[in-house]
């Protein structure tokens, strides 16, 4: 495992491009794109304003830089570096600015969620979407880009359009069943979308691309209910976490229940709960591989020799358990994040009242493979994506990864204590992206093929 | 004592005495006789008053005849022998006072008996009473606590009612803040759809305004068009963009929905294979049992290949059989399903009955081999899951020690381990010396405090021995010296009725005491030095240690010659 140098950025805004050669960074108003092999600067350009969101485009030609404090927009091109392209919202304000899938319109969301305003590059047309909702999430492009559901509320009621993106054709407009529409998702088929209520109700409705309802699903009433939702890769499954601290897997033929998870204080059955002990000598602050004596128990990631820092807990183990405030909206309880594996085979869980654990569960046996438990909250994990393989960060000086054959925590070798608040995988290259405050610095894996 | 007087008073004063008894009650009389009789008589005696004066005697005599009449004495008749009266006819008088007498006993001891019961009475009245007030009181005090429970019942049920009109304003509580909560809630429900409108037409309003002022701003600022992602142009609106747009969803849909018949196809296929193979393997189960049902002897590995064979071909056949069921009728599949399954059931059933049977037998001729070799199996693999588990925790534990062990250099600690783990073992093979050593000394800490005991017992025969030989000598003194002698080897003999053992031992005590005794005997102070001899000396005498060497020394020796057996096991191991 190597790591690179450490390069600046804010707002956190750092992204590789979907074909995964460049890495752009934005510095307060500059966007600096860089080649994720060499990590040479391409390209330097220079907006107008701070930059508060910046997005590639889907052929990773174009690079858009929103300014919503201005209402702007400006797209740059990585072919021709003097090409641009300024979008200006006017007084209407700006809060949220997306590409579209085929990376010529671009769709701003107005203040109050008044309309989406459809740019497009190839014929500098404008249209407009009105009375978009403004929700979690209240719109999803099916993975295909072919087309776009959008939920809007008009007269009080909840509406989902279903947009062809091909020319913004309006496929489908249905009435849902919701008493205020919370979110969708599209499945990663773009046959069916999942349409959940806000968390006062605990509804899920499942509609077909042609608006057909094809079932509707409820755990529990009277209380919180749906904080998240997850379409597992394969469509297959859909997982639901909810406020009573459990997540519920849907199966795509019958659309009924299969699986509940639970997330009990006391682990009493699961194959390994890693707990993350605080030691201070030992690893020092080294890049070099090293064997240490529990690598006979955690058969390395991909052969990688890492300083081991977790320990192997026995059962039963208790977690520890953050009681939310009653009084408060918004409650720290129950689970908000939903990740499954590329391969379908993992799913890995946050329960929001024990912040500092992370469960990972295997789907193919129905039951919790692991329980990572941190020192401190995890901030953010994610899965990659070629592999069954979990990097997690709790905003401290280390990386941690997960994979069936064990877990390792490695120390980010940096001069001042780079500390891990984000990260992404990078699409391809066996590599992460680890964002600290104001630094970023990349992870390279050790890849499979010299080992093969 | 009051019988005893009566009889001796009452023939003397027979007269006075029965007076005294008309006039006094007996209970009394008993008390107050005994002390004031005889002076009482005598003065009565004497007194002018009395009953009977010598005027008077014939009117006495009738009036006491009258008496005697009344109580029945009829056949007695008291004369007087003169007319005057002055002469008495002893006979009937006697006679009568004898009656009289008889009477008197007789209600004396009736009285007495009487007392007797009236004592008696009196007691269990008293105890009547006691137990009556008992009684009473535990009345009282139950009526109190009744009272009190009366009371405590008013209260509560007092309470009760207080209660249930409190859970009533409660329940009508409960429901106004229902009712409350209800309105409350269409209220917001309302409201905020009300605000919804509100804010939904404050928004027209402001695109509204945004459009009308033709905000200048709004405005996108593109060096150069670009060119479609896909290449081609763009399309028109038009009807018939709108159908293929359609056309397009249904077909996606439509794929999707075959992607999905497909994998249900094949996980049908699937398992229609695991059922073909099922019902194959039933068939093939089921058949040599039927042909043994058949009579034919399955013993022939031969015959029953050539069997299989067959039922592999009618295998086939129902195979081929089960697909077209499997197309044309579900019904039939099942049923032939059901039908394997009931043969497959029946003929396990069987099986299970002749397993039993077998068993039974098995049981009758005791044999039991198989099974002891199965335990025998078992027994074995135990001990392995045992070695093999024992061998896990020492190297875990070894894996342990070398994770506890911070260190810098691998090697240098994977030397340290090793080193730890050979002082580690001979410090437990040092330790086990230890614990060897350590019951040795408490054998003979053990033999020690024997031997004391003995000493002391041993102690006390001498004494009793040196008494003797002190007789003895001052016996030789005497003209009896030959007999002395004799009592003295007496003495000896009978000292010496022990074990084996202790003969031997007694035999080198004895020396020794007598060496010490006959020498020292003179001096008191220097016999006690005797008496109690140095430790070492014991464990001389004792035979614990040899004559030449102190038990340290010795022990070392034992160390010695340990550790070079653990050296040559060591170098065995080397």
């Amino acid at each position: 495992m190597n790591f690179s140098e450490v390069f600046k950025q804010s707002n956190q805004l750092c992204k590789v491009s979907p074909d995964g050669k460049y890495l752009a960074t934005c510095v307060q108003y500059r966007l600096v794109v860089r080649d994720v092999s060499t990590l040479q600067i391409m390209h330097l350009y220079t907006c107008l304003d701070q930059i508060s969101h910046m997005e590639w485009s889907s052929d990773s030609l174009f690079i858009l830089c929103a300014m919503y404090k201005r209402g702007l927009v400006q797209v740059w091109s990585l072919e021709q570096p003097d090409w641009h392209c300024k979008i200006d919202e006017g007084s209407i304000g700006l809060v949220s600015s997306r590409w579209s899938p085929d990376g010529r319109h671009i769709l701003n969301t107005t203040e109050f969620h008044l309309r989406i305003t459809v740019w497009s590059l190839c014929t500098k047309a404008v249209s407009y979407i009105k009375y978009p909702k403004a929700c979690q999430k209240g719109i999803d492009f099916s993975r295909d880009g072919s087309y776009m559901a959008l939920a809007e509320r008009r007269d009080c009621k909840d509406f989902v359009s279903i947009f062809v993106c091909d020319d913004w054709h309006l496929l489908r407009h249905f009435e849902t069943e919701t008493q205020d529409l919370a979110g969708l998702e599209w499945s990663p088929n773009g046959c069916v979308l999942a349409v959940w209520d806000s968390c006062l109700e605990y509804k899920v409705l499942l509609y077909s691309l042609d608006g057909r309802l094809l079932s509707t699903y409820s755990a529990y009433e009277w209380s919180l209910g749906v904080k998240s939702v997850s379409w597992s890769p394969s469509s297959q499954f859909l997982a639901i976490g909810s406020y009573d601290e459990k997540v519920r897997i849907i199966n795509h033929i019958t659309w009924k229940k299969i699986a509940q998870f639970e997330h009990p204080a006391t682990v009493e059955s699961t194959k390994t709960v890693y707990k993350e002990v605080e030691r201070r000598p030992a690893v020092a602050h080294s890049s070099t591989p090293r064997v240490n004596v529990l690598t006979n128990f955690v058969s390395l990631i991909n052969s990688l020799l890492l300083p081991h820092l977790d320990e192997i807990c026995s059962l039963p183990v208790q977690i520890p358990v953050v009681k939310p405030d009653p009084d408060r909206a918004n409650p720290k309880i129950g689970v908000s994040v939903l990740a499954f594996s590329s391969d379908n085979h993992y799913l890995a869980t946050k329960n929001d009242n024990m912040a500092s654990a992370v469960w990972v569960w295997n789907m193919q046996k129905m039951s919790l493979e692991a329980v990572l438990e941190q020192t401190s909250a995890v901030r953010c994990f994610q899965w990659d994506p070629r592999h069954p393989r979990l990097a997690l960060c709790t905003g401290n000086t280390k990386l941690y990864l997960w994979s069936p054959g064990g877990c390792v925590a490695v120390q980010v070798p940096t001069e001042g204590g780079f500390q891990v608040h984000s990260l992404n995988w990078h699409c391809s290259d066996n590599s992460l992206i680890l964002l600290g405050k104001e630094q970023l610095c990349l992870c390279y894996m050790e890849t499979d093929e010299e080992d093969k | 004592m009051g019988e005893w007087w009566t009889t001796e008073a009452s023939m003397e004063n027979c007269e006075i005495s029965s007076i005294s008894h008309v006039t006094m009650s007996p209970s009394r009389q008993n008390n107050f006789v005994s002390s004031y009789l005889f002076p009482l008589a005598k003065s009565s005696y004497s007194v002018i008053s009395a009953f009977c004066t010598e005027d008077n005697v014939l009117q006495c005599i009738s009036y006491i005849n009258q008496e005697l009449a009344s109580l029945g004495l009829c056949s007695t008749y008291i004369e007087a022998t003169s007319p005057e009266g002055t002469g008495l006819n002893a006979v009937p008088a006697l006679n009568a006072i004898y009656e009289l007498l008889q009477i008197h006993r007789r209600t004396m001891s009736t009285v007495e008996a009487l007392e007797k019961e009236q004592l008696k009475k009196s007691s269990t009245m008293e105890l009547m009473q006691t137990s009556n007030t008992r009684l009473k009181d535990q009345l009282e005090l139950s009526i109190r606590e009744k009272s009190g429970l009366h009371e405590m019942e008013r209260q509560l049920q007092l309470k009760i009612k207080t209660l249930q009109s409190c859970l009533k304003t409660e329940k009508d509580e409960v429901q106004k803040l229902q009712s409350i909560i209800a309105s409350r809630a269409s209220q917001y429900s309302h409201d905020a759809k009300r605000k919804e409108r509100e804010a939904a037409k404050l928004k027209e309003r402001l695109s509204q305004l945004l459009v009308d002022r033709k905000d200048k701003k709004l405005a996108i600022d593109v060096l150069n068009c670009l060119g479609r992602s896909d290449g081609k142009r763009g399309h028109w609106k038009t009807a018939k963009a709108t159908a293929s747009h359609e056309g397009e969803m249904y077909k996606s849909l439509l794929s999707d929905y075959e992607a999905s018949q497909k994998s249900l196809m094949l996980e049908n296929a699937e398992l229609k294979k695991v059922l073909q193979q099922m019902k194959k393997e039933m068939i093939h189960i089921l058949s040599p049992c039927s042909s043994s049902g058949r009579g034919a002897t399955a013993d022939d590995s031969q015959e029953q290949h050539h069997d299989s064979d067959g039922e592999e071909k009618m295998g086939d056949t129902s195979r081929e059989t089960l697909d077209q069921s499997c197309e044309h009728a579900r019904e039939q599949l099942t049923n032939s399903i059901r039908q394997q399954w009931r043969k497959l059931r029946n003929h396990v059933e069987k099986l299970d009955s002749q397993v039993s049977q077998v068993q039974n037998q098995l049981e009758s001729n005791k044999e039991m081999i198989p099974l002891e070799t199965h335990e025998d199996e078992m027994e074995r693999m135990r001990c392995e899951v045992q070695q093999c588990k024992e061998f896990i925790h020492a190297q875990q534990q070894l894996l342990q020690q070398q994770l506890n062990t911070s260190f810098d250099d691998e090697t240098a600690a994977l030397l340290n381990d090793c080193y730890t783990l050979e002082e580690k073992e001979r410090l437990k093979e040092e330790w086990k010396l230890f614990e060897e050593q350590k019951r040795n000394f408490e054998r003979e800490r053990k033999n020690f405090t024997e031997a004391a005991i003995r000493l002391g017992r041993e102690k006390k025969a001498f004494e009793e021995d040196r008494a003797s030989w002190l007789k003895n000598q001052f016996l030789n003194m005497t003209p009896f010296t030959d007999r002395r002698r004799c009592s003295s080897s007496d003495g000896h003999s009978a000292l010496s009725v022990r074990s084996e053992p202790e003969i031997r031992m007694s035999s080198v005590k004895a020396q020794l005491a007598k060496s010490s005794t006959y020498t020292t005997f003179s001096t008191p102070r220097s016999s006690q030095s005797g008496a109690v001899p140095s430790t070492p000396e014991l464990y001389r005498t004792l035979r614990l240690i040899p004559e030449s060497s102190s038990s340290r020394h010795s022990n070392r020796g034992l160390w010695q010659e340990c550790s070079t057996i653990e050296d040559g096991d060591n170098q065995l191991k080397v």
